[in-house]
């Protein structure tokens, strides 16, 4: 019988899906572009735990648009630990889903985020635009591409810098600064839902003039599709972005992972997790652990910090990018 | 192909040359948007050589979604095997109230975009859906998990074997099946000696279609997944992640290889219509 066949071929292969072995498994829930960079940490973590006497620890990456993993996590997706691009994302799975205690970022040190970044332009060899500032992005004919503030972290990131930059130039006069965002996001021809979609929609479609993007994305992109066709242009000013990362509690103390999992968190900030950070092109909080050929690399520019210019994430999140905050009308009127 | 080589009928009289044009307009179409971007697959999955092919496939991450994608289609196919029996079964040798809404729902499938055919399984069963919390208080894991691909592959495959089987079924109409019960023939005979082997073709052909749909569906998969590598990561999710990685060989090279499973199924496809009289359907 045809169909006693494949039920016999489904029992083979469920059965042919290998046991778990004796060793503990990690969900890092984690956003886009961190993918190579927690390649490579996983590797030193779990050689790390091993030598100090731990199990053998396999940890299993979920990367994709910082707020869509938030709300997986929300949905029920088991992380024993998250590593967003920014605060809001966890403090919406503590507010949501009440997994990890409110008062999160101040569990590690640095607000919880053991390497930064900033926002800079990624734009096309010998920057055929002239893009030289947050100014020519509202040029018209300038194509800029950014991912959506709805769903991806670093789009917030990218929004804000804008923001923050036009604050200074209008001299905080409020129309002028919603017309230059409004001008800036009719160029915007898609909006991805992640900053990996972005650079592929920017990198390999060759669509848009200029990437808003995180610095290390940028510095990756060129790294793995050629310096000789894309340059990264940096900025007057932009922002201090802190990707954050915390233990989900009700999860690792579910899988009795808690113990790793903190370790794992930890090793982020020992010298060996900084100096990876900063191979990724990461800014370390600690760049002395870096390899100093690696810590060169960041050009020193102005960043605001999100706590001094826009207060914390919660009240950001609610000016704006809630439904019908700013993004959505200055969105509507472009 | 009857399409390609129309038979001029007395009826039809167009010129050779229109048959021309017509023939060389669907052959440049074929060619331009299905013949070159199947090509630029195996090209680009074989720009850096075999061994790079293989080593894309050969990954670790790779061969487990291979697994599940094999798995993920097993399941949804033997479900809809038995789906579709059933459901042509019940419309088309019982009258019964409510049938007609029954033909209506097994349709659905195809009118339902496939992302929300993944969100209803995440309102249901997710950790704040209708009956996620419970599941999961029982440690039963769909959403995010193998349970949650399987669900969300057989709600988008449903309709496949039940909307073939149903018109050969009709056409078939009742006769056999009432010649074999007087004949003293018990229920089981009948489906197994009966209408089994009168609709064989038509249900290894849903079968067929089923099964490369299942292997090849995305979205709703995409939005049930979690995407954890090695373990949620069906083909074409972990054809999207290599992708996103800069890793185009390794891409390529899985996107081939589940271009060469659809290829096959389509194979299958065409030797069973060239086996059966009743081609084309």
């Amino acid at each position: 019988m045809r169909f006693a066949r494949i039920w016999f071929l489904a029992a083979v292969l469920a059965l042919s899906v290998p046991p778990a072995r004796a060793e503990t498994a990690l969900l890092n829930v984690s956003y886009d572009p961190t993918r190579e960079f927690y390649k490579e940490f996983n590797t030193a973590f779990a050689a790390h735990w091993k030598r100090a006497g731990g199990d053998a620890v396999r940890v299993t990456m979920s990367h994709g648009g910082s707020g869509r993993q938030s709300r997986a996590v929300i949905d029920g997706l088991e992380a024993d630990v998250v590593t967003l691009a920014l605060g809001y994302d966890i403090d919406a799975i503590a507010d949501i889903r009440k997994s990890l205690p409110a008062d999160w970022q101040t569990r590690q040190p640095n607000a919880s985020a053991p390497y930064t970044s900033t926002i800079v332009f990624l734009v096309r060899k010998g920057n055929p635009k002239g893009i030289r500032d947050w100014g020519d992005l509202a040029k018209p004919g300038i194509g800029v591409i950014t991912p959506n503030p709805k769903t991806s972290g670093g789009a917030r990131w990218n929004f804000l810098a804008a923001w923050a930059w036009a604050e200074d130039s209008f001299a905080r006069d409020d129309a002028k600064v919603r017309d230059y965002m409004a001008a800036l996001f009719r160029n915007v021809p898609v909006l991805d839902t992640g900053a990996r979609g972005a650079t592929t929609t920017f990198v390999r479609r060759g669509l848009g003039d200029v990437l808003l993007s995180w610095e290390n994305e940028a510095y990756l992109a060129q790294q793995e599709l050629g310096r000789d066709q894309f340059e990264i242009v940096v900025p007057s000013m932009s922002i201090l972005a802190q990707p954050p990362v915390a233990l989900i509690d009700a999860n690792a103390d579910k899988h009795g992972t808690r113990k790793v999992a903190e370790a794992y968190l930890d090793y982020l900030y020992a010298p060996e997790g900084q100096r990876l950070a900063a191979k990724h092109f990461y800014r370390p909080i600690h760049p002395e652990f870096a390899d100093p050929a690696d810590a060169r690399r960041f050009p020193k520019l102005k960043l605001v910090t999100l706590q001094e210019r826009f207060g914390d994430w919660r009240a950001t999140q609610a000016r704006f990018f809630t439904d019908g905050a700013i993004f959505d009308q200055i969105f509507a009127k472009r | 192909m009857t399409l390609l080589a129309p038979r001029r009928s007395p009826l039809v009289g167009e010129s050779a040359t229109t048959r021309r044009v017509l023939l060389a307009l669907a052959l440049a179409a074929i060619g331009l948007f299905l013949l070159l971007p199947l090509a630029t697959v195996f090209a680009e999955a074989l720009s850096k050589g075999w061994g790079a092919y293989f080593e894309g496939l050969a990954d670790p991450d790779a061969r487990a979604a291979i697994r599940l994608t094999l798995l993920v289609a097993a399941i949804s196919v033997a479900v809809n095997f038995a789906f579709g029996i059933a459901a042509a079964w019940a419309v088309t040798k019982f009258d019964f109230p409510g049938k007609s809404l029954l033909v209506t729902f097994i349709d659905l499938p195809f009118s339902v975009s496939p992302v929300i055919a993944g969100l209803i399984y995440v309102l249901l069963f997710g950790a704040h859906g209708l009956i996620g919390p419970w599941l999961i208080a029982h440690g039963v894991e769909v959403i995010f998990a193998v349970p949650g691909i399987v669900l969300a592959t057989v709600f988008v495959t449903l309709p496949f074997v039940a909307r073939e089987l149903i018109p050969t079924m009709e056409m078939l109409g009742r006769g056999d099946e009432e010649v074999a019960r007087t004949l003293g023939a018990s229920g089981w005979q009948i489906f197994f000696r009966v209408t089994l082997p009168n609709v064989k073709w038509a249900a290894l052909y849903g079968v067929l279609l089923c099964n490369a749909r299942a292997m090849g569906e995305f979205g709703a998969v995409s939005v049930v997944s979690g995407h954890l590598r090695g373990q949620t990561d069906t083909m074409p999710l972990h054809i999207e992640i290599l992708y996103n990685e800069y890793n185009f060989v390794a891409a390529f090279a899985v996107a081939s290889l589940l271009a060469l499973m659809a290829l096959f199924t389509l194979a299958l496809k065409s030797a069973l219509e060239a086996v059966t009289e009743n081609p084309g359907r």
